[in-house]
């Protein structure tokens, strides 16, 4: 019996998106460590990487890294097809979908804060959607609009802000403005 | 690598990475959060206490009179007491009492179950809660 080799091709863009995927990841665990009043209200920080490689190296970049982000981060946290793994993952499409349309805004008007601020209310809207079809098929569920707006509101001009900061690190010339 | 402390802060301040576009944003989804408390949290006042037993309504009282009303549960007597603006099950000879320490109920939507007895009181408001979802 020959023994058969496969042989994966690794191209720097493979390496660059997990790098960023990695990234994504481990800050998903810090967000899963911050103890929160709510289940479902969380910082996001992973969204600051995303934010970051979108305005970097574009949507199809931000879109890998964000899935990825959503399956390494479920099996770190053995939360893989469990509700908890499908909200995470209804979320992320949703924000990434907020973000295609995001980028589309003229960037002398919007920066990255704007790209955060949407992407977090579509991915509690997202999320919340998903719970209303399957989890809670309850209107009740709504009650909870105003606490979680409030928090991707706030979670998201501060990822937003930490976005812009990082950015500025990684291209001293060329500011977000 | 560089940590953060030792990178000098933006020049002007964080404001600076705030765009026109971004303030407007934020200064719109300040608005609606703020709109959807009343909006989403509507519909918060009863204004009738609806008592039902084995699933079945049986008395209807406005949150307005005080009354004591006497059920007749499977277990034997569930006493629910109305009063302006609020209802509790004042006794139950359920095991466990769940319904009775629930206490007072005055939002619409509220309900105290006394499971064993079969009995159950609900808050109900003149119109019904979520409204504005169901348009």
């Amino acid at each position: 019996m020959t023994r058969s080799i496969i042989e994966l091709e690794v191209t720097p863009d493979d390496a660059r998106v997990a790098r960023l995927a990695a990234a994504a990841v481990g800050l998903s665990l810090v967000d899963a460590a911050i103890p929160m009043p709510l289940p479902g209200v969380k910082p996001g920080l992973a969204n600051i990487v995303i934010l970051l490689t979108l305005a970097r190296f574009g949507w199809r970049t931000a879109v890998w890294v964000s899935l990825l982000r959503v399956f390494a981060g479920a099996l770190l946290l053995g939360q893989f097809l469990a509700p908890g793994f499908f909200l995470s993952l209804a979320g992320a499409l949703t924000s990434l979908a907020a973000l295609a349309l995001a980028r589309s805004l003229p960037r002398r008007w919007f920066g990255l804060v704007s790209w955060s601020l949407l992407a977090s209310v579509a991915h509690i809207a997202g999320q919340l959607l998903l719970v209303r079809l399957w989890l809670i098929p309850h209107d009740g569920v709504f009650r909870l609009i105003p606490v979680f707006a409030l928090a991707a509101l706030v979670f998201g001009v501060l990822n937003g802000l930490a976005a812009c900061r990082l950015w500025v690190e990684i291209n001293p010339e060329d500011p977000p403005e | 690598m560089a940590t953060l402390r030792e990178v000098p802060s933006p020049a002007g301040g964080w404001r600076l990475f705030l765009l026109p576009g971004d303030c407007l944003l934020i200064l719109l989804g300040l608005v609606l959060t703020l709109v959807s408390f009343p909006l989403f949290w509507q519909g918060g006042k009863g204004t009738r206490a609806v008592i039902r037993l084995d699933g079945k309504v049986f008395r209807e009282a406005r949150l307005d009179v005080a009354q004591e009303i006497r059920v007749p549960g499977a277990l034997g007597e569930t006493v629910i007491h109305v009063e302006k603006g609020r209802a509790r099950v004042r006794s139950d000879p359920g095991p466990r009492q769940y319904c009775v320490r629930q206490g007072w109920l005055s939002a619409a939507g509220d309900m105290a179950l006394c499971a064993p007895s079969r009995v159950s009181l609900s808050i109900e408001g003149d119109k019904a809660p979520y409204d504005a979802l169901n348009y």
